[in-house]
């Protein structure tokens, strides 16, 4: 049943976003502290249990397929619905400490990908 | 038109279904017939929902009551639903060779964010801690600005300023990300985890990648969600007393 693939994916969602808001309580912010992450670990782990003790059905699986296939159209609605007035009325302030802060991380990423990618090298090559 | 008026309003989330389905069909079409296939028909698409946005004003081109469905699907609820459904499909040794490298992207662009904003912000006449601290949140994210400025008592002014920084970031990273993933070798799961640790704007990431390619998005997203937690955590606390010390 496909539904059950779902079933499974909402109750790691809402655990995730359970384990990430009571991290925020505990550190005494108002805000959510990677509940995605910790779902998305969930996720990985409790399919992979599953898998390993024959509970997991490909039927379940297209259940969850199909939010992960929705991804790319939500993400469209979401364009349509940012505040992009918000980002043009900003200011020169707003939209040249937007535009740094992007470039600056941009341009970090070759670099802090270097760290720990050797070993993938070597083991990419063992296999 | 009252009637199709009413239908709409009652089922506003399938009018948005219908909606978006026809912008990546149209998307799909420019993309193969226009642009050779050269621009991908998902960063048409997302481009596309961007300009759509200007219609509008907060919530973009849902305010308008007949798009209103738009807010629904492309909220945080359904948004963060499928990016954790993508994680079906990532690997999680991979996710375990680049823990150390996500875990310094996050530590970095946080900071990183944090001083370019509070640099460009120095130099446009701010020199009050609380408003540099707030800007510079907002240049971690759009979410991280508002809880910092409030947090420290800043005038809404300043708050609307950190806000805006953080939406520019989201719109030039879904912009810019696909045109320059090949020049900062944005191309396997490793550098997309930290991609998304150094930008942390979780929609800016997610469609960012999308547009550049779908299979890195989850690795991208699983360090993202942790950046506006470290921001809201390190931007009113440590960041902020240390600009009052120096200042």
């Amino acid at each position: 049943m496909k539904i059950y693939g779902v079933a499974l994916l909402s109750a790691c969602f809402l655990i995730g976003k359970l384990i990430g808001r009571f991290l925020g309580h505990v550190l005494n912010i108002n805000s959510d502290v990677g509940g995605v992450g910790f779902a998305m670990f969930l996720l990985m782990m409790s399919s992979l249990y599953l898998r390993k003790k024959g509970w997991w059905a490909e039927e379940s699986e297209s259940g969850i397929s199909f939010w992960s296939a929705m991804y790319i159209p939500i993400i469209v609605a979401m364009a349509a619905s940012l505040n992009v007035k918000a980002a043009m009325t900003g200011g020169a302030l707003a939209l040249l400490a937007g535009l740094c802060a992007t470039f600056a991380g941009l341009l970090l990423v070759p670099v802090i990908s270097k760290i720990g990618n050797q070993s993938q090298k070597n083991q990419d090559g063992n296999n | 038109m009252e009637i199709i008026n009413q239908i709409i309003g009652k089922n506003g989330l399938i009018f948005a279904f219908l909606l978006v389905g026809g912008i990546m069909l149209f998307a799909k079409l420019f993309s193969d017939k226009i642009t050779n296939n050269r621009i991908p028909g998902v960063a048409i698409a997302i481009l596309f929902g961007l300009g759509l946005a200007f219609f509008g004003e907060k919530k973009g081109l849902a305010d308008i009551p007949l798009f209103s469905g738009l807010a629904i699907l492309g909220g945080s609820m359904l948004r963060d639903f499928s990016v954790v459904a993508t994680a079906m499909g990532a690997d999680l040794n991979k996710i375990r060779q680049a823990g150390l490298a996500g875990v310094i992207s996050l530590f970095v662009g946080v900071t990183i964010s944090f001083i370019v904003g509070v640099i460009i912000a120095l130099n446009m006449g701010y020199s009050d801690a609380e408003s540099l601290t707030t800007i510079g949140a907002g240049a971690c994210t759009y979410i991280v600005g508002p809880i910092t400025g409030s947090a420290l008592g800043v005038s809404s002014n300043v708050i609307a300023i950190s806000v805006a920084t953080g939406v520019v970031k989201t719109i030039l990273t879904t912009i810019i990300t696909p045109l320059i993933a090949k020049l900062i070798k944005l191309d396997n799961p490793h550098s997309a985890i930290v991609f998304g640790g150094l930008i942390g704007t979780t929609s800016g990431v997610v469609a960012g990648l999308a547009a550049t390619d779908v299979k890195l998005v989850p690795y991208g997203a699983l360090t993202a969600t942790f950046y506006t937690g470290l921001g809201c955590l390190l931007c009113p606390s440590i960041f902020y007393l240390f600009l009052k010390f120096i200042i």
